[in-house]
């Protein structure tokens, strides 16, 4: 379903580059389950940004379900992001002002859902991650582990080909972080794809396949 | 439901920003407000001094009798020209362009008196076409002088209505006698109050004017003071003017290029003057309030570039989840669109609450009415509508075209 050939990423800062990614092979198919571990500064989140769409790389292949990621439109791309992939943030990324059920319908507004149709996703997203009591709360009045399950919530909307999550457990205590790895696991046991950054291995213990990076390179678990 | 969306944002973006909000809309109400008044005001001037200058007439020529300046036929240079009435009826029969003309004498100082009312006043004599180009109207119930007043040498007369307030103070006029040198006048006719910013032979308010005939006979004159004409098209002044030159000239024996045997005044020149002094005016106000509306528009921008900064982080949050880059410029070009509106709806509003009290002022005879004419308004629409777009599109273009990881970074 996703395969990267070749990857590289170079930023370059003043007259400094850094190479982020130093040649990176990988392939992950459909209904996997992958952890993404490393020091930091490896080069997961650039990894994880560009397979999400959101970041691009200097050099390499990218194909995602068999569309060549270069060589799409930015418009194009918003629809990727909106509609094949779900993402998941360390710090949330929901809008402040927003409601929990509005934070979860925004993907679906920009998907051109009617009214209707969003309100009824919507609650059934917010029921999955056990939400539905307080969908009319804003993000500063609810905990960090529920917040998180907003923005699960979000990720879920528009039924996305993958998960991606960006350390969904750092900013959480551990036993609201135990309860996002058992929805994680849940998803995955009903056909999601989810591809985990995580330093943390009562995470990366329960997913099928971990991959190590270093320096921009993988250097365990990157074949299939 | 996106409009919904822009909406709330508008108003979240308000309320986090009160002070900027407010000076930003400030610089926008009151550079509409400027800009309509101004426009406005300019346009009632106009109004009012066009209006005044057509107390003297309206398109009408004054001619006066000159001095040859150039030896013509074996006449020496100098000699004095004099108009008689029958001057007037062979320009009317030669030119068949000319509208309307009427031999003018005007005798200074001579008393007229009602009662024990005496006054020192211009006595006028003309012919009924008179009235017409001077925009003398007849108060209700009287009338000008008429063709048989003029063949009959009658003694009537039409009164200013200035000195008919002199003499009759509160009284009805019409019909009544007054004394001219001595000599009774009916009162036919009380002139309707005018504006006059202009006249050569004192204000027609306080004019008696009586038929010319009869004041030829009275006071023994041969001469005219002057002629008045109107040519049937203002268009065709000029031309009328030379021909005039010509049969007079032929018939006084100048030459029709000596330009000091008769003396012309030309009012449609002074209205020219008045087209291309208000024009200049109201392109010179123009530029003031389009640039007042300008500076307020920089502050739109200015006030966008920050609200889009701060919330740049949001909008990487949006196109994270999949928000295209036209519904990040539609959003913020929206909410420019939306303030400069409501500020322009603001000012207009003032505008045309000073403009409705204005008159409580009492100051219509010196600056006229103001009007808030369609075209101001429109004009100043376009303009607003220019600035909110151009002052939220370059900030909106400049966020829209962030990487979505660039924006969250922020």
């Amino acid at each position: 379903m996703i395969e990267i050939i070749g990857m590289t990423k170079v930023y370059t800062t003043g007259k400094v580059n850094v190479e982020a990614l130093r040649g990176i092979d990988l392939k992950i198919e459909k209904n996997d389950f992958i952890s993404i571990m490393g020091p930091s500064g490896s080069g997961k989140s650039t990894l994880m940004n560009i397979i999400g769409c959101l970041d691009t790389p200097t050099q390499g292949e990218y194909h995602l379900e068999g569309m060549k990621v270069a060589e799409l439109d930015p418009n194009r791309l918003a629809d990727i992001r909106n509609q094949k992939i779900g993402f998941v943030f360390q710090n949330f990324n929901l809008l402040p002002y927003a409601t929990a059920f509005e934070n979860v319908e925004i993907p679906l507004i920009f998907k051109g859902d009617s009214f209707k149709k969003r309100k009824a996703r919507t609650e059934e997203l917010l029921e999955i991650v056990g939400l539905k009591d307080r969908m009319d709360h804003k993000p500063t009045e609810l905990s960090g582990g529920e917040m998180q399950r907003v923005s699960i919530a979000r990720a879920l909307a528009c039924n996305p080909s993958i998960i991606l999550a960006d350390e969904p457990t750092g900013n959480l205590d551990s036993v609201s972080g135990a309860e996002i790895i058992e929805i994680f696991v849940d998803l995955w046991n009903k056909g999601h794809t989810i591809a985990i950054i995580t330093h943390d291995t009562k995470i990366s213990s329960r997913t099928q396949r971990i991959i190590k990076l270093l320096d921009g390179m993988i250097v365990d678990g990157g074949g299939a | 439901m996106a409009l919904l969306m822009f909406i709330n944002q508008f108003l979240r973006d308000i309320k986090s920003q009160k002070l900027r909000t407010f000076l930003t809309l400030f610089g926008i109400i009151w550079g509409t407000t400027a800009v309509t008044l101004l426009l406005a005001f300019g346009e009632g001037l106009h109004a009012q001094i066009s209006k005044a200058s057509h107390g003297l007439g309206d398109k009408i020529v004054i001619m006066w009798p000159g001095r040859t300046s150039k030896p013509f036929q074996g006449l020496s240079k100098g000699r004095v020209i004099r108009f008689k009435e029958e001057d007037a009826f062979l320009l009317q029969k030669e030119i068949i362009q000319m509208g309307q003309i009427s031999p003018e004498y005007n005798e200074w100082s001579v008393q007229v008196k009602y009662k024990k009312n005496v006054f020192s006043q211009n006595v006028t004599g003309v012919y009924p076409v008179f009235a017409d180009m001077r925009n003398m109207i007849p108060e209700e119930g009287g009338r000008f002088i008429n063709a048989l007043d003029i063949k009959n040498k009658k003694r009537v007369v039409f009164l200013g209505d200035k000195l008919k307030n002199d003499l009759f103070k509160e009284e009805a006029a019409l019909g009544k006698y007054v004394f001219i040198n001595s000599t009774p006048f009916l009162v036919v006719g009380v002139m309707n109050e005018k504006k006059q910013d202009s006249n050569y032979s004192g204000r027609d308010a306080y004019k008696a004017v009586i038929p010319a005939t009869t004041l030829s006979a009275m006071f023994g004159r041969r001469y005219l003071d002057n002629m008045v004409f109107k040519p049937r098209d203002p268009k065709q002044n000029e031309y009328v003017k030379e021909k005039v030159f010509e049969v007079l000239g032929k018939k006084y024996r100048f030459d029709p290029e000596d330009k000091e045997a008769l003396m012309m005044w030309d009012t449609t020149e002074m209205d020219k003057f008045f087209n291309y002094f208000f024009y200049g005016m109201r392109v010179f106000l123009g530029i003031l309030g389009a640039f007042t509306l300008i500076v307020g528009g920089i502050g739109v921008s200015n006030i966008m570039n920050v609200v889009i900064e701060e919330r740049t982080r949001e909008i990487g949050i949006k196109m994270a989840v999949g928000a295209k880059r036209i519904f990040i410029l539609s959003q913020f070009v929206f909410e420019t669109l939306l303030i400069t509106f409501i500020g322009g709806a603001v000012g207009f509003l003032i505008s045309w609450g000073i403009l409705s009290i204005f008159p409580m002022f009492k100051l219509e005879q010196y600056v006229g009415t103001p009007t808030f004419s369609a075209s101001v308004a429109i004009l100043a629409t376009l303009i607003l509508g220019l600035i909110g777009f151009f002052a939220g599109f370059f900030p909106a273009r400049r966020a829209a075209s962030l990487n979505p990881i660039q924006a969250l970074r922020l």
